[in-house]
């Protein structure tokens, strides 16, 4: 999984039928420093996690697949989790 | 899966059986500012996307997921149109541009 920023949404109504009734967040991916890396991507949230908030990123269809249920998941991207705290360092 | 922008169709007429009856579009990957962001590539559609049209769509083994009942050889599929996209990101990165005189955020 990767950390990532939520930095919106998107609103649509012609849509593959998996992504009825979820929604679907624009992320800005984060480093292991919580700073940005690379452009924003889209995912689907299943912990309903804001604006604003760091969140934990799975990018495998096949969990995800799990996760929503359905024949046919074309969905890549699902947020896991909301991040309360990264501490990275030496053993203090 | 990320963002995208229709800017043509793609007719083959010779190719893979699973790849007939499906539409082809050239899209533009996008940033939720709708700035262009990498290669234009082809996507199959199933929504009836237009040209000009904000799209949403998965790539890699996921796409051939967008397909009706058959696993066609896609490696990018428009999932969604877009009617909106709402971002409290401003346009421009604070830190480079420290033009905040004129800036709306």
């Amino acid at each position: 999984m990767t950390l990532g920023k939520v930095i919106g949404t998107i609103v649509s109504t012609v849509k593959h039928e998996a992504y009825h009734a979820t929604k679907i967040m624009i992320v800005q991916p984060l480093g292991w420093d919580l700073q940005p890396r690379g452009s924003s991507t889209i995912a689907v949230d299943t912990v309903g996690a804001g604006e604003g908030e760091t969140v934990l990123v799975l990018r495998e269809g096949q969990v995800a697949k799990e996760l929503l249920g359905g024949k046919r998941v074309p969905v890549r991207s699902v947020i896991v989790g909301i991040v309360d705290q990264v501490d990275i360092g030496p053993k203090t | 899966m990320y963002l995208g922008k229709v800017i043509g169709t793609v007719v083959a007429t010779q190719k893979d059986k699973n790849l007939v009856g499906i539409r082809l579009l050239m899209v533009q990957p996008i940033n939720e500012q709708g700035e262009p962001d990498g290669e234009p590539h082809v996507a199959s559609d199933t929504l009836g996307a237009g040209r000009g049209e904000t799209v949403f769509l998965v790539g890699s083994r996921e796409a051939v997921e967008a397909l009706p009942d058959i696993n066609g050889p896609v490696d990018a599929a428009i999932v969604g149109i877009v009617d909106r996209v709402d971002t409290s990101k401003p346009a421009k990165d604070c830190r480079d541009c420290k033009d905040c005189r004129s800036c709306p955020s």
